[in-house]
Order: structure tokens, then C-alpha cells, then sequence
């Protein structure tokens, strides 16, 4: 099907080319640096969930010997920004201040210093005397929306918030046909609701930002971020300096899942910097970062199917009630990708997305890998499976007969675009069929689903299926460009404005590069995520670096290619289009022999020529190619104890030509770690203050080494036209599903439903005892 | 402020450190450079930090560098022979076992530690081994796979040995 066979580096599993210096420890991380007179940097977290700050009085925390600066919102510029780092403008309110007089959960800013030492920093902020006016907090979704409820954000300076009196930060209607119509037409109607709670990402690196001002004077950032680019323009609006005077370093990053497109220390580091002329270091503790960072967004969502008797959906509906916490990070792009990623799964004529999106004053929610998928994928498949049962269809072909596939336009995605409206997707590539196919054979789906649920004593055993789909970067807004150089022994320098967050991009980008100019991987170096020496990249996110960036790298190389045929039809006098790179060198098609090794043909153009071989490209797409996902899940529950067991895990994806299969698995495996988690485990659990309860690995339970299950990936390849030698995303797709598969299963063996996340055994339990099952 | 001195022995080199007697090894064991030790929470829960103190795999953010004094420590940065990789480390990057590397060296020292005890584990073995260390990146999946495989290296260069 594919040309994979023709190829030398794409399609194959190389290492990772910067795998050496984090199996022996180098130092590559933010915080693997020492600068003389560093200083350590520390926020006052806000202990009321809303309140107003009547009076603050840093002069003991001044006083303290070792501290030196300490900032309050009187002492910095007022900008209202977002901290979600999207590309300009913003699609999020413009709600949020470098310090504040207002806090509004409970972590928000107060203050900040910087001290000589953490404990001379910490003892700093114990000093720090405020004095607050308490308002209510308003932490239930329904509670913010009640007329009447306190206006969390009531200063008059944000800007982009769809009502502030009524605490909405967002609200989102779209429709497609007639919903209305679609439902009169329906023989039977469906209609249940769904809960969520908040997820934390969890990197094992925590936030960390490290600041300082280069012998120019200008402000030095090393930052864990996935959006360097971004980050640089947000710092110099927020810090009213000249962007020009801003340079962000991306080093190597722990983790970032979402958590790190937001800019959460690269500001008030920067303005710590500024006030102390000396480097300045914030660095999130693990409990900061779990109420101080970023979750993903709590969503109510009830939605509402109609059907033919033959099982053809007629009406989809999906009304959502979110929460963006105390500010609008992501708030209405999340929530739009509810719908629009999710809906068109499934070809249905009248389709009908409502959300509200309000504020509360609880942790924010920001962007988390899924990026509203998990919440929109969890009712969808579940409600599906639902009505393939009472239909009495196999809840394969029920979605079979009505899922999306090749050729098909997707209109609800221009309705629903990146806050404002946006490109429809077509569908040029689509493995889902296969995925289905495939997985269900290596869940043995056919004759597990006929022999029906197996009992054991009190073990029940069953097998159930989701499927989601997700995008692959933003139609029409993604971009990203690439420069690349020869040097004079025939290897290239790759600098890329592309972020590799432990994704493996760098190595996914270098084999591109490989690959197009015909030499080995080991030619190739890579910088990336810098931006003073790489070239702009909106940063990765959306399932974008592959598709977006790696486009760029191949056009780049593409370009760079063309100069170095050029030259080489010079040198060996063969018309170019005799020439072909491989194998390190240019060879004649023909069989003249003619050939030049990519060394000396370098030496020749740095030489003789006195020419630079080198170029840069940009690239943006105006679709978003989703990848496909059918996930299969086989579990056995225990009536005694309630617990679900998950025996084994099967996830089909197609993401087009995986450019390095291994790392493609990397990114299932671990996205459905935290799909699991997402389902039965992970909560952040907040008290009637505001309070998060369980900051910690020990009280919020991410899964280890011994608790996940057996895992299959299989790779579904498709050729996808848009991408780099075909291929679209993997990042986020397999994040979608664990929950909805497992659920699935576990009512397939005991015949109960759940709707709320996380599924705990207690849960498992109770409604167990409430059907009456024997828990003898 | 008080400070003591304390000797170790690290990755085969004699040290002596001035510390404050509160220090924890984490801290120090950073600040002299041993930049592969990770600090991820700082409560002995995720296991980023991993160190081997005499052999056993210690978390060094909850243990005071005092404590470490006469000992013998193994970081990530002691375990290649020049740039000859431990068959762990081998066996980490040819099985696509590391995404971000942030947990990787603590996880990699924990099978060290465990390997010596155990080179012929089963499956299940392994997993136990590296519960203490948390990955958000991988799903365990490829590090179980890396460690049995550096197991089965270590068994085959053995008998050739």
C-alpha cells in the first residue's frame, strides 16, 4: 500500500538522536545549570479561594537579610493576558495579571521574591503580611451559573470574556442540519449524561523556569515549555519590553502533556530577574505544581442520540457545561474540540454542539493532552455502545454502519474552529476500518462477544471496544519553519523551532531530513526550541510537530537538496535531473558511475565555490488530517472488592506512515497510561474552601510499572497526502479511549453502567449492590 | 551555620563534602555536579532521584547526606565505562524505553540495583522492581521490555565470558 519498502530512514526505528544524554545522565534539563549568584525564586500562593487583597505589606519580608526583591502587584506592569500559549491573537480571555489584586483560587498569585536560598525565600513569604477580604467561593459548575452568584472576574480591564456578570467564560452553539429534524425522524432517542473530573499531568519534572540578563542586557529565559515562541512574545507584552530583548532557551524537557504550553513562571521569573539583576530560578515543588500548574477541564456533558431501527444515527447532540477554573486558559478551544473532534466521528446529517464554559474559583484548567477529547470520547462511546446493545447490534457494526470514512467532509469542524470559525476537514486517509478489524481479531472480539460475559465464582469477565479520532495540528493556524545548512564534511545542521518534549520529535525531524537528502541519520544534528538560533514554530501542541513541523523539515530539505543537485550537476557535468542523493553522496541514475560523496562535494562548495549551501522553509496545512484509534479492552471484575481489572489492553491506531514506528508505540503506551488513570484513578479532590487535598503521588495516584496492564499496539498504516511521507499525528489519540473501552467491557460483564469519572471499586461496588448483583 | 564534613565514595572516586548537617542528598549530590539525579517530588514517591547507596536503591530526597557518609554511591553519570554504555542503558535506547529521560536515570539504577540480585527475572519481577519509579511518558511497557533485554544480554555475555 505504502512505499515504505523504497525508503531508508523513514518507517524505521532508529534510536533517539538525543537518547544518549539521558541514559547516562548529562546535564540537558532547565535545571542542570549553575550561574553564580543565582537566586532562588518563590510565589506567595494564595490560601483563600476568593478574595480581594485589602492591604499587603512586604517591608519584613524586604527586611529579611538574603531576599532580594519582593514584588506585589503594585510594584509590576497591569497587562491582561492569557497564559495559554497559543498563536497571536489569543483565542482565550484575556483575564489574567502578572499579580493581582484579586486572587481567585486558591494558589493564585500574591507575591513574589527572590532570595538568596530556598529557605531564606520561603521564610520571605511567611513574612509577607496581607490582608484579605474574603468573597464567597464559588467551586460547583452549576453553583457559578446560578443567577445571583458571586462575579469572579469583575476587575474592568480583561478583555475576550463572553460574560463576566454571569461568570461564562465561554460559550460555543453550533448545529449542522436540524437536530430537531433529525430527532422527529428518529424511531428511538438516547440521551444520558456524563461527568469528569479534574486531571493533573503530572510531568515527572515539575514547572521550572530559570531567568537572567546576558551581557547585552537582554532577558535570558531557560524554560521547560513547549512553546518557546510563544512564551518570548507573552513575556515581552507582559513585561512591556521589546521582544527583540527576550531570548528563550528550550533545554531538554521532563514531560509536558499540555501543562507546558502554558506560560506559568516565565513572566514573574523574568520580572524577578529584572528587579534583581542577578539569574533567578522559580521551580514548582510537586504539590505546587499540582494546584499551581495546569488540569484538564471538568466537564457535565449530556448528550443526546437519535436512531433509525436499522442503527443509523439521524441526530447527534451534545450539550457540555465545563469549568476553566479561576481563568479562561484554553477555555473555549478545549471545550470547541469537545465537539468538533468528537461529533464527526460518525456521520450523522444533524449534529448540534452547545457548551458553557464558566469560571469557578478552583485550580485552573489549561490545555491537557486530549485537549477536550477525553471528556467528548468518554460520552460519545459510551452512549454508542449503549444503543448498539438495546438495538441488539454488535457495537462493532453499529459503528461501522455509521463511522466516518474516506472521502467524507467534515463540516462541523469550520463551524467549530479555533475560536472563531474554522476550515472543513476532509478525509483523505483513513485506517479506521482496520483498526477495528485488527483489534478485534487480537481481542478475540467475535467469540468472546458470543459466548457472552464469563462468570467465575465472583470474578466477571467481558470485552468492550471505543474509538476515537483527534487532529493533526490546527487547520490554518499551525506553522512552523526549519533552516538547514551543509557543513564542509558533508553533515547538515538541522536548527528547527519545533520543541521536543520528550516526544522524540527531534529524532522524528532528523529522519525526515535524512530521508529526503539521502544521507544516514548520524549526518544530522539537531537544535531545536531556541529562539535565537531556530526559526519560528508555534510549539508542539496539537498533534502538530510531526505533520507541521516535520513538513517544514522536508521542505527545507527538499530546498537544500536542490542546491546541492545543482552544484553536483556542476562538478560530475550530469544534467540535474540525472541526479539522485543516497547513501551519503549524488549519483547519476544512469550508468556512467558518476558520483560525488557529500563531503567532497561540501569542501568543494566552502572552498571553491565560497558558497553556503543552505536554506529555510515555512509550512502550515489548511486541514488537520485526524488520526483513528480503536481501542479494545478485555477486564475482569471482582463483585467481592469492586475492583476492576484490566487483563489487557489493545489499541489500533492509524497515524498514517509512522515516520519511527517504536517511538509511535512510546506515545500509545503512555497515553493510555494516562487514559486509565483518567478512568479509574486520578482526580484532584478539592474541599468546600477550594482546597486541592491530595497534592501529592502518594494521595493522587498516577499508575505505576505494576499497575498497568498488558498492552498491544497495533499500527494501522494509511498514506495520508498532507503529511511528510505520509503521515499525520500520534500524540493524542490514544489518550481518548482507555475509560469509555474499559466501561464498555465492564458492563458487557456485569450489565452496569457508569458515567462519572474516575471509576473506583467503591463505585463498582455500589452499584453493584444497587442491581442486586450477588457480592455474596 | 554548622557545617560537617563527610566522606563518600562516588561512581569509584574518594569525596569529601562540607554540608550543613540538614542537607539532603539530593541537594548535595546536585550540587556537586551529579546532574543525573532528578528532583520530581522531594517525598520519596516518584523515584526520580534514584542513587545506590552501597548497592541499594535509595530515594536521595528523603535521605540527609549525613547518612551517607563511609557509604559507597553509584549516579547515573558512574554507570557507563567511558563511552562504553551499561547493557541497561544499551537495552533502554535500542527498545525505545526513554521519552523524555527525565525518570530514565532513576529507573535505569533501579534495575541495576535489582539485576545484581536477580538476572533472570520474569515480568512480573521487573515491574515490582521499578514501581518506585513513576514515568508519566511511556506506559512502562518499553522499560520492562529494555530491562528483560539487558537481563538476557548480561546472562549471554556471562556464559561467553
Amino acid at each position: 500500500m505504502t512505499m515504505n519498502s523504497e525508503r531508508s530512514i523513514v518507517g524505521k526505528n532508529f534510536r533517539k538522536v538525543d537518547g544518549v544524554k539521558l541514559v547516562t545522565g548529562r546535564p540537558a534539563f532547565t535545571d542542570d545549570i549553575h550561574l553564580p549568584g543565582m537566586l532562588i525564586g518563590k510565589i506567595l500562593p494564595s490560601p483563600r479561594a476568593h478574595a480581594r487583597i485589602k492591604n499587603i505589606d512586604a517591608s519584613k519580608a524586604k527586611a529579611l537579610p538574603g531576599v532580594h526583591a519582593v514584588l506585589t502587584y503594585r510594584d509590576v506592569p497591569r497587562v491582561p493576558h492569557t497564559t495559554a500559549g497559543q498563536a497571536w491573537p489569543e483565542p482565550s480571555p484575556k483575564d489574567t495579571y502578572l499579580l493581582d489584586w484579586k486572587v481567585r483560587f486558591v494558589g493564585d498569585r500574591v507575591a513574589a521574591v527572590a532570595a538568596e536560598s530556598r529557605a531564606i525565600a520561603e521564610e520571605a513569604l511567611r513574612l509577607i503580611e496581607v490582608e484579605y477580604e474574603d468573597l464567597p467561593p464559588v467551586l460547583e459548575i452549576e453553583q457559578a451559573m446560578a443567577p445571583g452568584a458571586p462575579v469572579i472576574h469583575d476587575e474592568p480591564d480583561s478583555t475576550g470574556i463572553h460574560d463576566a456578570a454571569h461568570n461564562v467564560a465561554g460559550f460555543i452553539l453550533k448545529e449542522i442540519g436540524s437536530v430537531e429534524r433529525g430527532f422527529r425522524e428518529a424511531d428511538h432517542i438516547f440521551e444520558r449524561e456524563f461527568r469528569t473530573q479534574r486531571q493533573q499531568h503530572c510531568s515527572i519534572e515539575p514547572h521550572i523556569t530559570i531567568s537572567w540578563l546576558d551581557p547585552d542586557n537582554r532577558l535570558v529565559i531557560r524554560s521547560s515549555t513547549q512553546v518557546p515562541f510563544h512564551a518570548r512574545r507573552q513575556v515581552a507584552q507582559i513585561l512591556q519590553i521589546p521582544l527583540q530583548r527576550v531570548h528563550v532557551v528550550k533545554p531538554r524537557i521532563g514531560g509536558g502533556f499540555g501543562g507546558k504550553q502554558e506560560m506559568l513562571l516565565e513572566d514573574i521569573c523574568g520580572a524577578l530577574a529584572l528587579a534583581t539583576r542577578r539569574p533567578v530560578k522559580i521551580e514548582y515543588t510537586r504539590e505546587e505544581e499540582f494546584f499551581m500548574a495546569r488540569s484538564r477541564h471538568p466537564q457535565i456533558l449530556r448528550m443526546k442520540m437519535g436512531v433509525k431501527r436499522d442503527g443509523t444515527i439521524v441526530a447527534s447532540q451534545l450539550t457540555v457545561l465545563a469549568t476553566t477554573g479561576a481563568y479562561g486558559s484554553h477555555a473555549t478551544t478545549v471545550q470547541g474540540n469537545t465537539g468538533s473532534k468528537v461529533l464527526p466521528l460518525y456521520r450523522v446529517p444533524n449534529m448540534k454542539f452547545e457548551c458553557h464554559i464558566v469560571y469557578t474559583t478552583a485550580p485552573v484548567a489549561g490545555a491537557f493532552r486530549g485537549y477536550g477529547c477525553p471528556q467528548g470520547f468518554l460520552a460519545q462511546e459510551s452512549l454508542v455502545d449503549e444503543i448498539a446493545h438495546e438495538l441488539k447490534m454488535d457495537p462493532i457494526e453499529f459503528r461501522r454502519k455509521n463511522m466516518i470514512r474516506l472521502g467524507d467532509l467534515d463540516e462541523l469542524s469550520a463551524e467549530l474552529g479555533e475560536g472563531r470559525r474554522g476550515l472543513p476537514r476532509r478525509i483523505r486517509s483513513c485506517g479506521l476500518p482496520e483498526c477495528l478489524e485488527r483489534g478485534a481479531a487480537a481481542i478475540d472480539w467475535e467469540r468472546r462477544r458470543k459466548a457472552g460475559p464469563a462468570s467465575n465464582g465472583h470474578l466477571r469477565r467481558g470485552v468492550g471496544v471505543a474509538c476515537s479520532m483527534q487532529g493533526s495540528g490546527i487547520a490554518g493556524i499551525d506553522w512552523a519553519s526549519a533552516l538547514i545548512k551543509l557543513n564542509e564534511d558533508g553533515s547538515f545542521h538541522l536548527l528547527a523551532g519545533a520543541s521536543d518534549l520528550g516526544t522524540g520529535a527531534d529524532t522524528v525531524l532528523a529522519q525526515i531530513v535524512a530521508e529526503t537528502l539521502g544521507v544516514s541519520l548520524d549526518k544530522i544534528t539537531v537544535t531545536s526550541g531556541d529562539t535565537d538560533f531556530t526559526p519560528f514554530d508555534v510549539g508542539a501542541y496539537a498533534s502538530s510537530t510531526t505533520i507541521i513541523s516535520g513538513g517544514a523539515v522536508k521542505k527545507t530539505a527538499e530546498k537544500v537538496r536542490d542546491q546541492i543537485v545543482k552544484l553536483a550537476s556542476k562538478m560530475l557535468e550530469v544534467p540535474p535531473e540525472e541526479l539522485i542523493c543516497r547513501d551519503n553522496q549524488v549519483v547519476a541514475k544512469s550508468e556512467c558511475g558518476k558520483a560525488v560523496t557529500m563531503a567532497d562535494l561540501a569542501m568543494h562548495a566552502t572552498y571553491r565555490e565560497k558558497f553556503q549551501i543552505i536554506d529555510s522553509a515555512s509550512h502550515f496545512n489548511t486541514d488537520s488530517p485526524p488520526p483513528f484509534c480503536a481501542q479494545f479492552a478485555d477486564v475482569e471484575v471482582d463483585t467481592e472488592t469492586g475492583e476492576i481489572r484490566v487483563l489487557h489492553l489493545v489499541t489500533a491506531v492509524d497515524c498514517g506512515v509512522p515516520i519511527n514506528p517504536r517511538q509511535a508505540e512510546g506515545q500509545v503506551e503512555g497515553a493510555v497510561a494516562q487514559s486509565l488513570g483518567y478512568g479509574f484513578t486520578e482526580e484532584m479532590v478539592l474541599d468546600g474552601q477550594g482546597r486541592m487535598i491530595n497534592p501529592s503521588f502518594l494521595d493522587y495516584k498516577i499508575l505505576s510499572s505494576k499497575d498497568m496492564p498488558k498492552l498491544t499496539t497495533i499500527l494501522v498504516e494509511t498514506e495520508e497526502p498532507l503529511g511528510p511521507y505520509g503521515a499525520k499525528s500520534i500524540g493524542e489519540v490514544a489518550i481518548n479511549t482507555a475509560a469509555p473501552a474499559v466501561l464498555n467491557a465492564v458492563f458487557h460483564a456485569t450489565g452496569v453502567r457508569f458515567r462519572k469519572l474516575p471509576v473506583r471499586p467503591e463505585d463498582v461496588l455500589r452499584a453493584l449492590g444497587a442491581k442486586g448483583d450477588a457480592c455474596a | 551555620m554548622n557545617t560537617i564534613e563527610i566522606g563518600v565514595k562516588i561512581n569509584g572516586d574518594s569525596k569529601r563534602w562540607t554540608i550543613a548537617p540538614g542537607d539532603l542528598l539530593l541537594d548535595v549530590l546536585r550540587r556537586e555536579g551529579y546532574y543525573g539525579v532528578k528532583r520530581g517530588c522531594e517525598s520519596g514517591e516518584c523515584g526520580a532521584c534514584t542513587v545506590l547507596l552501597d548497592g541499594k536503591a535509595i530515594n536521595s530526597c528523603v535521605m540527609f547526606a549525613a547518612q551517607a557518609d563511609g557509604c559507597e554511591l553509584l549516579t547515573i553519570e558512574g554507570l557507563a565505562q567511558g563511552d562504553t554504555l551499561d547493557p541497561i542503558q544499551e537495552a533502554f535506547l535500542e527498545r525505545g524505553a526513554v521519552q523524555c529521560g527525565y525518570c530514565t536515570p532513576g529507573m535505569i539504577l533501579s534495575a541495576k540495583a535489582f539485576l545484581a540480585h536477580q538476572p533472570n527475572p520474569t515480568e512480573d519481577e521487573v515491574r515490582d522492581a521499578l514501581a518506585g519509579n513513576l514515568c508519566r511518558c511511556t506506559g512502562y511497557l518499553k522499560p520492562v521490555e529494555a530491562v528483560l533485554a539487558a537481563a538476557e544480554a548480561c546472562r549471554r555475555s556471562a556464559r561467553e565470558r
